[in-house]
């Protein structure tokens, strides 16, 4: 595994996993080292804000790996997102113990209001953080291998397969609002005290899931990279250009698309795991449709199909959203359709694709010009990041 | 029909009262069709005869509605997908070239290359200096090594058909299907392609759908005419050719 | 209830009372007198000449009676009707007129005593005015009343009754009423029999509530006829249920036909994914709101006429908008089935934007007009206006829609174009156009859609996207490019889930359905009516 992780870090993943690693290092330091009048100082809603950032962001990467690479537009990766997160919050819900409202030693506040007596069979275990670690990565790898199992095994593709992932968030989004669900219902999981024995409002612990964020987006990277750069990552742009040529070729298009669906959810699961301790509860709304559709336009305006662009983008609109809802809230929706409609008709490369493009281009032109006169005047573009057929 | 026993088992390729419909239209109507091991045969007939849905037929892409299609006498291909089909060792060539276009040259034949399909093995594959001399081989063949870098997407179309048929070498098939090889090529180039297509056949058994009739007399092999989902004549091209129906529903007066 | 129904009989007799008739010789207002005159055999004597009338309109005055309401003014001796007004104050009532005659302390007046023997003198002679009323409806509703409270003493006036009934559905329900007195008589086995049979016959849950004390009768042949009649009733009022669930389901169907069925033209029959189709409703939706604002500060007298006046603004303003969308962004995505995705989700957040920013984000309220609102039975089924007509509209649509795929120039140029682009432009066939039009055409069906779903549900920026999942389920269901597999899903899906929900809950009913859906594609991934064929695959 290390040696498959360290194989990525080729020119494109290693600035990016060393940009993330010194983020990781110097936020901390900044907002913990550093006096609060100090310049430097990097105050307590910055972090939060830049730590829920970068979930988003690892989001985002995983959303790449099965748009960009695959071509499988998922519209319903909130929804392993959200799992991730609930299974943390369950963790949190439980080291409340008798702090509650209710004190209650075992049972969550909200199971108490319900009249409940015991605690659901679903709510053992996650009292330890290892079994809560477990389930953030099993719960949503989990959903996504046996819906992915179906939708692919029948091989459903395109808008289909869009729709039906959207109906999949929109049907939990459904279930989780109910109360008999036994997850808090409309209100969700909250008034979390603490995480491993740390207060969950406190500085150090702010910024150490500051630091394990940056440190898990370096990690999806190198996945992301690590996969795209095997034999595995051409089979997997092959099915997103070519599905049927592949299929002829003799590869299981469907446990192709399965793999990487299922380590997709994975990483969305961790996302919102290191969401929900630093934003301080996780609910319903996390399943709307229309949150795991806005993944998608992180990930456009950054660049899919590009190891960088889904961060970009997503630390980009994300930022755009806090200054216009705190500015201009009536604008916002118009910037992010707006956005939709830019990005898919005037940048389909997304930023950081189109630089690239350019650049290559560039680069080329360059060389064909020292060349002088060589026969070739089309580019040549074997160090392309392979581009999106569609 | 009593040779069918001993048909079955020394053939390659066998189909059977294979019958094929599209809401009430009969693609393929009891074709029955038998290709020997290590045979080159040619196929043709007009449009709609049946020619691409009988690839597809025997490449597991379409389930006939009726019929036995057998590889080797004993593999029932319509019980296999498309992917177990291309491991049991039949390749395919598409009518409309289909290259995987966001990728080299050398990346599409090394996806093609023969060896373990696993995902597992695909993630931790390292290219073996076997295989990397295996695709300079190849590509010489196809004579794209200047292009080896080149993305496939950015080839002209014979050169796609030519990569095409060079993945088709790396898979390393017993049967390849070949449809319209030479469709969009210059003179030059078809007449290549057959001789390329010939040297194949060495090794190989071969289908090969074509409608220029002068690549097909370039073959010169066995000629298989299909008409509106059946076999209308078999035999050499100069046979068929004085077949009166083929002139008829194919050739013209 | 029994009292409620009693009083629509009263007030029946009452309004009918305006035509006395024939029977009317004696003076009204001496004939109440004789109620307080006397004794408690006095009041039955006069009650027994008030009955001999036959006329309506002593019935408010007997019920009044009956429930010890009646009271003789002392100051003129003119009967009255108390009622308490608050304090010791009694207000006044005139039995016959029902006009108020001010109030009056209790002193001032005499109640009108009444002990058991009166009061079912009292009940049976207001049945008996009420079943004898020259009023058709009062007699039935008369009828009726005694059917749901059946009561032993109105068995005479029931039988005299039914002897002078010449209304073959008045008698019917005077029969019914008949045996539901016997029943709660003493009148023997072979009558009760008889008279389960009929109860059973007519079915309903009162006659429900008849039977099944009966179940534990002492008499074993009244007992078993009792236990088969309530199965009779029982399994009737089931398969009303299923009906009722049926036409629920239809409803919800219709509705969800009419969302969809401008996506089978975009989605189904083009191929593009239009995920602001539900805006497009919505825009349908606030121009019925916008057409009933004008209509109410400028020429209120047309509100009845509101939705015809928005059908065709809501198909105009929503096509409208779907030719901008189609020239200015789609048809550059053409091909691109998840851009065209992306790019109309970000259509329909600015809609929705521009739409709140415009209306406001709460609630816009749009009236039923008249004959929109109300409800009627059939059989055992209600149903409601506003439902009916949205079934009636949605088939409607849908027949026009079918109409103009197949039988116009622009369905013939539309079907040529989805099927061969090319072959369709070099026959001359401007193809930009027919994607142009086919597009507006969607979009403004589901504008009309919008006018008709503004009469079932909140008019709201979000109005749209409630519908948008289940209209692709719709389309997706029924088979893309299959108008028919479209209706027949929409259907299908509304049933389904009205007859999930009384096991599951209309939440989990709706997930329940979801799931089958994601399982159904799995089996048929091109949906019910799928078309077959290798132009299909490509």
């Amino acid at each position: 595994m290390a040696r498959f992780l360290l194989g990525a870090l080729d020119r494109r993943a290693t600035p990016i996993a060393l940009v993330l690693l010194v983020v990781a290092v110097l936020v901390p330091v900044a907002h913990l080292g550093l006096p609060a009048s100090h310049p430097l100082h990097v105050p307590t809603y910055i972090v939060a804000l830049v730590g829920k950032y970068l979930c988003y962001a690892l989001l985002a990467v995983a959303l790449n790996l099965v748009w960009g690479y695959c071509g499988i537009l998922s519209l319903g990766h909130g929804a392993f997102f959200a799992l991730g997160g609930y299974a943390m919050g369950m963790y949190l819900m439980r080291q409340i113990g008798s702090r509650g409202v209710y004190g209650n030693p075992t049972l969550p506040d909200f199971m108490v209001f319900l009249n409940w007596k015991s605690l659901p069979w679903y709510w053992h275990g996650f009292d330890q953080f290892w079994f809560a670690a477990l389930m953030v990565l099993l719960v949503p790898g989990l959903l996504a291998f046996v819906f992915g199992w179906f939708a692919f095994r029948s091989r459903v593709t395109g808008v289909y397969l869009s729709i039906i992932t959207q109906a999949l968030t929109y049907a939990l989004l459904l279930a989780f609002f109910r109360n008999d669900m036994g997850f808090g219902g409309n209100n969700g999981l909250t008034d979390f005290k603490d995480m491993l024995g740390f207060n969950i409002q406190s500085s150090t612990t702010r910024s150490a899931l500051f630091a394990a964020s940056a440190i898990a987006l370096a990690l999806g990277v190198l996945i992301t990279s690590a996969i795209v750069r095997s034999k595995f990552g051409k089979v997997l742009i092959a099915v997103r250009d070519a599905e049927s040529r592949t299929r002829f070729l003799g590869y299981r298009v469907e446990h192709v698309k399965l793999f990487a669906f299922v380590v997709s959810a994975c990483m969305a699961g961790v996302a919102g795991a290191l969401y929900v301790p630093q934003v301080g509860i996780i609910n319903p709304s996390e399943f709307a449709p229309a949150n795991s559709i806005e993944v998608v336009i992180w990930t456009a305006v950054g660049g899919r199909a590009t190891l960088a662009g889904p961060i970009v983008g997503a630390l980009l609109v994300n930022g755009m959203k806090t200054w216009f809802t705190g500015a201009l809230p009536e604008a916002w929706l118009f910037v992010l359709g707006g956005l939709f409609v830019a990005v898919t008709l005037f940048l389909p490369r997304g930023i950081v694709g189109t630089l690239a493009h350019g650049w290559n281009a560039l680069a080329e032109r360059r060389r064909a010009a020292a060349a002088e006169g060589g026969r070739d005047p089309e580019p040549k573009p074997s160090d392309l990041e392979p581009a999106p057929a569609e | 029909m009593n040779a069918t026993n001993d048909q079955l088992a020394t053939s390659l390729l066998y189909l059977d009262g294979v019958t094929v419909s599209f809401d009430g239209f009969r693609a393929l109507n009891r074709l029955s069709l038998v290709l020997g091991k290590g045979e080159m045969r040619a196929i043709i007939g007009p449009n709609g005869a049946g020619k691409t849905t009988m690839m597809d037929v025997i490449t597991g892409k379409t389930r006939p509605d009726a019929g036995d299609v057998f590889f080797e006498g004993a593999i029932d291909l319509t019980k296999h997908d498309e992917a177990e089909i291309a491991g049991l060792g039949i390749g395919r060539k598409f009518q409309k070239p289909t290259v995987f276009e966001s990728q080299t040259v050398r990346d599409n034949l090394e996806l093609a290359l023969a060896g373990d399909r696993g995902i597992f093995a695909t993630l931790l594959h390292r290219p073996s200096a076997e295989e990397t001399s295996r695709i300079e081989a190849i590509l010489e063949t196809i004579r794209l090594g200047h292009l080896r870098d080149r993305l496939a997407g950015s080839l002209s179309h014979g050169q796609r058909q030519w990569l095409e048929i060079g993945m088709l070498l790396a898979q390393d098939p017993k049967l390849l299907l070949v449809d319209e090889p030479a469709a969009g090529m210059t003179d030059e180039e078809t007449k290549e392609t057959a001789i390329l297509l010939k040297r194949i056949a060495q090794t190989h058994s071969v289908v090969v759908v074509e409608h220029d009739m002068t690549f097909v007399r370039d073959l010169d092999v066995k000629v298989t005419v299909l008409h509106e989902g059946s076999v209308l004549a078999e035999g050499t091209l100069d046979h068929v050719s004085a077949d009166p129906r083929v002139i008829e529903v194919y050739l013209g007066r | 209830m029994t009292s409620f129904l009693r009083m629509i009989v009263i007030l029946l007799a009452l309004c009918t009372a305006a035509a006395p008739g024939a029977h009317a010789e004696a003076d009204p207002g001496a004939l109440l007198a004789g109620l307080g005159a006397g004794d408690y055999d006095a009041t039955e004597a006069a009650i027994a000449r008030i009955v001999a009338t036959g006329d309506a309109r002593f019935a408010p005055a007997l019920a009044a009676l009956g429930s010890g309401d009646l009271y003789t003014r002392k100051s003129d001796g003119r009967v009255v009707i108390g009622r308490k007004a608050g304090g010791r104050e009694l207000a006044l009532i005139d039995p016959l007129s029902g006009d108020a005659l001010g109030e009056a302390a209790s002193r001032e007046l005499e109640k009108i005593r009444v002990n058991n023997r009166i009061r079912r003198a009292v009940r049976s002679a207001i049945g008996v005015l009420t079943l004898m009323s020259p009023n058709r409806a009062v007699r039935l509703a008369a009828a009726n009343s005694i059917f749901a409270s059946p009561d032993p003493e109105s068995l005479e006036a029931l039988d005299a009754a039914l002897a002078a009934e010449k209304d073959p559905q008045v008698q019917a329900a005077m029969e019914r009423a008949r045996a539901a007195s016997i029943l709660a008589s003493d009148r023997p086995e072979a009558e009760k029999v008889a008279a389960i049979e009929t109860v059973a016959a007519r079915g309903g849950r009162d006659a429900l509530s008849i039977l099944t004390p009966l179940a534990n009768s002492e008499n074993e042949a009244v007992k078993s006829a009792a236990a088969a009649g309530i199965a009779r009733v029982e399994s009737v009022l089931a398969m009303w249920d299923a009906a009722q669930n049926v036409w629920y389901g239809i409803s919800l169907g219709s509705v969800l036909l009419l969302a969809a069925i401008g996506l089978a033209i975009t989605f189904g029959v083009m191929g593009v994914i239009n995920m602001a189709h539900g805006e497009m409703v919505m825009l349908g939706a606030y121009t019925t709101f916008v057409v009933q604002e004008i209509i109410r500060t400028s020429a209120p007298w047309l509100f009845d006429w509101s939705l015809v006046i928005a059908l065709p603004l809501a198909f105009l303003v929503a096509g409208a908008a779907g030719f901008v969308i189609e020239r200015g962004i789609i048809r550059w995505l053409y091909g691109r089935p998840l851009e065209t995705l992306l790019a109309t989700w970000g259509i329909s957040l600015i809609l929705q934007q521009a739409v709140r920013s415009l209306f406001g984000p709460t609630n816009r309220e749009v009236g039923n007009p008249s004959w929109m609102s109300g409800a009627f039975e059939l059989g055992g089924l209600t149903i409601t206006y506003n439902r009916l007509w949205i079934v009636v509209f949605t088939l409607a649509v849908f027949a026009l829609l079918l109409f103009v795929t197949r039988f116009t120039t622009f369905g013939l140029q539309m079907r040529a174009v989805t099927q061969n682009r090319r072959m369709a432009a070099s026959m001359g066939i401007r193809t930009p156009w027919i994607d142009a039009f086919t597009f507006a055409l969607g979009s403004g069906i589901a504008g009309i859609a919008g006018v008709a779903l503004s009469q079932v549900g909140n008019v709201s920026p979000s109005l749209g996207q409630g519908y948008i999942i289940d209209s692709f389920m719709v389309v997706v269901f029924g088979g893309v490019g299959n108008l028919w597999g479209t209706l027949v899903g929409a259907l299908s899906l509304g049933v389904l889930n009205k007859f999930l929900e009384p096991y599951a809950g209309a939440v989990l009913g709706k997930i329940l359905v979801l799931v089958l859906i994601i399982l159904f594609i799995q089996k048929r991934p091109r949906g019910l009516f799928a078309q077959r064929g290798r132009a299909v695959e490509s």
